[in-house]
């Protein structure tokens, strides 16, 4: 039902493989002609990012996002920063706005200048959220942080606050120079009591709200769903709860500072999130990191992947009160964080990548135990799953519950296994291979169902698919050293993208003068799978909810930042 | 057949006639709701320990549940301010009247001057009675999981009771009463003898109580997310003495349907008079009788998972249906005309 052309484009891409990069490589080449070549300012840099850099006008920023849009790129990424440097004689005081797309791992990272007023009205740009709706939120987000008015006039664009509640007032935008890190904080904070939620009006229908505080020892988050009887309607999240001020502390830190703050944008993907700062910030030094590095870092970003899958698998089945594989899963999980623990000194390995490598090696017998553990967590994995299969009063919960179909996955720019449960084969470890990926190729497993029991099906088989990798790996470990010293460079920038255990992660490094972090953003997948997860939950019922939200398994902490 | 009909007038007559009268028999039925009372926590920690068993733990001890019920009521029981008094006595009024619909059920005896006097509707009215009371107390703080808990319990309790009281009277008609103690031992006095309609009167009756006691796959007891909850939805405000009354009151309810699926459909064991003997080896098999029915729950609860709720009309559809079946066959079958 959901055949769009854009499906058939991809699925025909996806059949060869030479033409497969032709048309990805043909895309920049089509968007540039589309934009028109005048408009573009090709920067020179293109290769230290590892992908297109160009400038543009900002007021081309909308036939960007429009042109993009008509060739079904992705919408990646989009962020901004504050320059201000008075030692010239020229006082500089602008914004840049970025914004990344993607098709099959051929990406274009697209900037534009804005100039700050010097009065009180705010600097405007065009939004993208009208061909993109997974952009709003992240507009949202420096329209607060930065006061950047995205079409301030258009009503049908969304510019309510998004990370903004009531920590700091509504001029102040804590991301500008010369807002203390401090922030100027009130006696007490004030209740966020005035959000304005939609409001579907009619008769019999009724408004849940649920959260920030919950029941389970879960994050914050407020779910205000708009249902009539049991059947949800509409469902509006509020997050930002927990706004840590990752980005405003990562200012003036030195790069090994950086990767620990990066490490704790969301706990569960701390692996991922570090070694995308640490590869951002190479990718600014241009050093290549030693062989062996790169082999641990994947195998550490692997283990995360595992130990996450695991403990999801587990909790979708413990949500449709399915205890059993809760217990079983949640066993591998702990004996698996246990090794972790053991080898890395961490359940979840943090702090274990650094720039310029990692910090621990590991052994010729460990990684045999290694090994062997892999092995026999295979057998067990895939033991149990036949066993969830099998279960006729499970699967009867989970088939059908919570279907999103490919159609609103690439409007909504869906990442990882969301995406991959519904037919959008986008994994950066495939299309923009980095090492230690580029020399081992991954199985990448792909469903189309798009439903709850899909989603928990590609995680059962991105588990095997990983610790088949991991077996690979620990095989043909290079030899070498495990890390390199890390001089910061100065004045410069640079972007990691890889693959997280929930999906693509984008992170944006620059440094000043003096090689301290001037700007750090990391975008986590769940910017654009929150929005999806209110998609999904259309026409399900309210109790129902639990199940999707857990398949889906959104980072607050991510999107607080 | 016409011997039977007068046989269980009998019974009935010496039931109501000299039970009602004996001092014995009334602290027999004093004794047996205390043993209520003081048993149904261990049937839910028995039930917790066989399922963490079944998922390969270790689990709880057994006597978690008393742990849990004392530390509660040494807790400060903390009121919502939007609520009225009906929050407050809720708790009081589902337990006492738990409390006399298990006062009604022959747990060891069946000379019971309380089962006299009140037969298997008035249980069931009992029953409603705390039901009603609890859905008001989800409403009563104007919480909007209150509010859903409330009419989820009203949506399956509607469907429940006439499934439960389908199945029992199926009973009634073969033993020609609603007076529990009597059906109870006109079937003893029957010896066994496979019934088909019983059959399908039990595997309803079994349907119900999952249903009417919270279990998977109708609810989890043991959920923590509150948009699926049903019964433990109504009870979230609660907290302290008013938590730990509810919290008893669910097993009372959970052990009230254990015995009486024993005791109706396996009645073997039960006392039939008033001797030590007697009263020891009822105890001693509705001990075991529960502990088997326990496993069995158990076992059901760890193979299934919950269904979505709009499934429940349906489950509970089938056991009408189960028990309406039942009654046909008792009319064609049993019925000697």
């Amino acid at each position: 039902m959901d055949k769009a052309p854009i499906t058939d484009h991809t699925n025909s891409a996806a059949t060869n493989v030479v033409t497969q990069n032709d048309a990805s490589d043909n895309w920049i080449d089509a968007l540039k002609n589309q934009i028109g070549s005048g408009r573009i300012t090709e920067q020179p840099d293109s290769d230290k990012l590892a992908c297109i850099h160009w400038k543009v006008a900002a007021n081309s920023w909308e036939i960007v996002a429009k042109e993009a849009h008509a060739l079904n790129a992705r919408w990646a990424a989009g962020w901004a920063d504050h320059q201000l440097d008075h030692s010239g004689e020229v006082v500089i005081d602008q914004f840049s706005l970025f914004v990344l797309f993607v098709i099959r791992g051929r990406y274009v990272l697209v900037e534009t200048q804005l100039e700050n007023t010097q009065d009180d009205s705010l600097p405007e740009i065009a939004s993208h959220s009208a061909f993109y709706p997974g952009a709003s939120r992240c507009e949202r987000h420096t329209s607060d942080m930065f006061g950047i008015c995205f079409n301030k006039l258009d009503k049908s664009i969304d510019s309510r606050r998004w990370t903004r509640h009531q920590a700091w007032k509504e001029d102040e935008y804590p991301l500008r120079h010369g807002f203390p890190l401090e922030g100027h904080p009130r006696h007490r904070t004030p209740a966020d009591g005035e959000y304005p939620f939609e409001r579907i009006d009619g008769i019999s229908v009724y408004e849940i709200p649920v959260g920030p505080i919950h029941a389970g020892v879960i994050e914050p988050g407020h779910f205000r769903f708009s249902a009539a009887g049991e059947d949800i309607i509409q469902l509006e999240q509020h997050l930002a709860y927990v706004h840590k001020g990752i980005e405003k502390l990562a200012v003036g830190r030195d790069p090994a500072a950086l990767a620990r703050l990066a490490g704790r944008v969301s706990g569960d993907s701390t692996v991922a999130h570090g070694w995308a700062a640490c590869q951002a910030m190479e990718s600014a030094a241009e050093i290549e990191i030693p062989e062996r590095a790169s082999a641990l870092r994947g195998l550490l970003c692997e283990r995360e992947r595992v130990a996450n899958h695991l403990g999801d698998i587990g909790a979708i089945c413990n949500d449709v009160g399915f205890a059993f594989a809760h217990i079983q899963f949640g066993r591998l999980r702990e004996l698996w964080q246990r090794r972790s623990q053991q080898l890395f000194k961490h359940r979840f390995m943090m702090d274990n990548v650094i720039p310029g490598g990692v910090v621990h090696d590991i052994s010729e017998e460990n990684a045999t135990l290694l090994n062997s553990e892999i092995s026999a967590l295979i057998e067990h994995v895939s033991q149990l799953a036949n066993i969830l299969e099998d279960n006729a009063s499970l699967m009867d919960r989970l088939v059908t519950t919570g279907y999103l179909s490919e159609q609103t996955a690439r409007r909504f720019g869906a990442l990882g296994y969301v995406a991959r449960a519904s037919g959008m084969d986008d994994d950066v470890r495939l299309h923009k291979p980095y090492p230690p990926y580029q020399d081992n190729p991954l199985n990448c497993p792909l469903l189309e169902q798009g439903d709850v029991a899909s989603r928990l099906k590609i995680r059962v088989q991105e588990v095997v698919a990983s610790l088949q990798f991991q077996r690979k790996l620990l095989r043909n470990l290079p030899e070498g050293p495990i890390s390199m010293a890390f001089e910061a460079p100065v004045n410069t920038h640079g972007l990691g993208i890889l693959e997280g255990w929930r999906g693509e992660i984008v992170t944006y490094v620059r440094f000043d003068h003096e090689g301290k972090i001037a700007r750090f953003y990391p975008r986590d997948p769940s910017w654009f799978n929150w929005p999806c997860l209110q998609q999904i939950v259309k026409n399900n019922i309210v109790p129902d909810f639990p199940v999707c939200n857990k398949s889906v398994n959104g980072s607050y902490s991510g999107v607080d930042l | 057949m016409i011997a039977a009909i007068a046989s269980s007038d009998i019974l009935l007559d010496s039931v109501s006639g000299s039970d009602l009268l004996n001092p014995f028999a009334w602290l027999m039925a004093i004794l047996q709701a205390f043993l209520f009372v003081l048993l149904s926590p261990l049937l839910s920690g028995w039930i917790h320990k066989c399922k963490a068993f079944l998922q390969n733990r270790r689990g709880a001890p057994v006597l978690q549940p008393y742990r849990d019920l004392r530390k509660l009521f040494g807790k400060e029981a903390i009121v919502a301010e939007t609520t009225s008094i009906i929050f407050r006595i809720a708790p009081y009024i589902v337990f006492s009247s738990t409390l006399l619909a298990v006062a009604v059920i022959p747990l060891v005896a069946t000379m019971l001057p309380t089962a006299a006097i009140a037969d298997i509707i008035v249980l069931i009215g009992f029953l409603a009675l705390g039901r009603f009371f609890l859905v008001l107390a989800g409403l009563d703080a104007g919480t909007a999981f209150g509010g859903m808990g409330s009419s989820r319990e009203t949506m399956i309790s509607s469907m429940a009771e006439p499934a439960a009281l389908m199945a029992i009277f199926i009973l009634a008609m073969t033993v020609h009463t609603t007076n529990l103690a009597a059906a109870i031992e006109l079937s003893l006095q029957n010896g066994f003898v496979i019934r088909p309609s019983f059959l399908f009167a039990l595997i309803a009756l079994l349907m119900v109580a999952v249903a009417e006691t919270g279990r998977i796959p109708i609810d989890n007891p043991s959920t923590h997310l509150e948009l699926t909850m049903i019964h433990e939805a109504m009870l979230l405000e609660y907290s302290g003495r008013h938590l730990a009354l509810m919290e008893w009151s669910a097993s009372l309810k959970l052990m009230l349907y254990g015995v009486l699926i024993s005791n109706i459909f396996f009645p073997w064991g039960i006392a039939t008079e008033l001797t030590v003997p007697a009263i020891l080896m009822a105890l001693l098999a509705i001990i075991l009788k529960l502990f088997v029915l326990a496993m069995i729950l158990a076992l059901s609860e760890t193979v299934l998972a919950k269904m979505r709720v709009f499934r429940a009309p349906q489950y509970l559809n089938l056991a009408f249906f189960l028990a309406l079946l039942g009654m046909i066959s008792h009319l064609v079958l049993e019925v000697h005309v």
